[in-house]
């Protein structure tokens, strides 16, 4: 028997656009990769001066973070790891929440709590690295770093 | 929401158990950095409160600790160009098995570097 099979002709063409309502997660899955790239640098170049160099771990102090951010160059590589390090962060987080919270109500509760820290500790990085006086007024002078007394 | 499906998508080997450990690291990583940002802040206050707070990361325990999350780190940093070298690479999805493999020799040589370097500063002499 060679007859061809009977069938209906589909109601409507495939059409991906009116599935995907936004390309929001595209972007994430994006920035997830160029963000790493960047963080890798930026966080290996951070532990490297702050743990391996000199006495590593035991030479940090109120004066060693002044000294580092009188230098614009610091002040940018920390705000740029901050705020990469948060959004990269937030996002592999927020995910995690989508994979194992099962409930609505608890997603919710989640990932508010998870915005909630995001803003508060990006709004305090981003302050403290730009209003940060390395010389306050009536502090012990062994404390401060040396540029206090150049 | 359904619930939990009838068998596992969990397929163990290299593929899953490297998955599980970026996510373990990732958050454990992503708590720290909370902290952190939170004790740094802590130049704003004074440099006493700053110096008396980051003294406590310099105690031997602490130390220890501080291996812990750079191992997270290294392991997430080298792991995570792996991941994309598996999304892009047209071979990738085929040697991502020997790829973990690289990951975690690289993590070998960067924390043979590394912990010997910490391990003196942390319980070596002085302070």
């Amino acid at each position: 028997m060679t007859t061809t099979p009977d069938l209906a002709a589909p109601r409507a063409s495939y059409d991906r656009k009116k599935v995907t309502r936004s390309n929001y997660e595209l972007y994430g899955w994006i920035f997830m990769r160029a963000s790493g790239v960047v963080l890798l640098v930026l966080i290996f170049g951070h532990l490297f001066v702050n743990l391996m160099v000199g006495d590593g771990v035991h030479a940090i102090d109120f004066a060693f973070v002044g000294g580092k951010w009188t230098s614009p160059f610091w002040q940018v590589w920390d705000l740029l790891m901050l705020w990469l390090a948060m959004i990269h962060g937030t996002n592999g987080v927020r995910t995690i929440i989508n994979d194992y919270a099962e409930r609505d109500g608890t997603r919710l509760v989640l990932k508010l709590a998870l915005y909630a820290a995001f803003t508060v500790v990006v709004v305090l990085g981003t302050l403290v690295i730009f209003t940060f006086d390395p010389c306050p007024a009536g502090s012990p002078a062994e404390l401060l770093p040396s540029i206090c007394f150049d | 929401m359904p619930s939990a499906p009838a068998g596992t998508l969990y397929r163990g080997r290299e593929g899953m158990w490297s998955w599980v450990a970026h996510r373990v690291t990732g958050v454990l990583i992503f708590f720290f950095l909370l902290v952190h940002v939170l004790d740094t802040a802590l130049v704003r206050v004074s440099p006493e409160a700053y110096n008396a707070v980051i003294g406590t990361y310099q105690t031997p325990v602490m130390g220890l600790g501080e291996l812990g999350l750079v191992a997270a780190i290294v392991f997430h940093a080298f792991n995570g160009i792996r991941i994309i070298v598996v999304d892009f690479w047209a071979k990738g999805p085929k040697y991502q098995r020997v790829m973990l493999w690289v990951v975690i020799g690289l993590f070998v040589v960067t924390m043979a570097g590394f912990a010997p370097r910490h391990l003196m500063n942390v319980f070596g002499g002085g302070h």
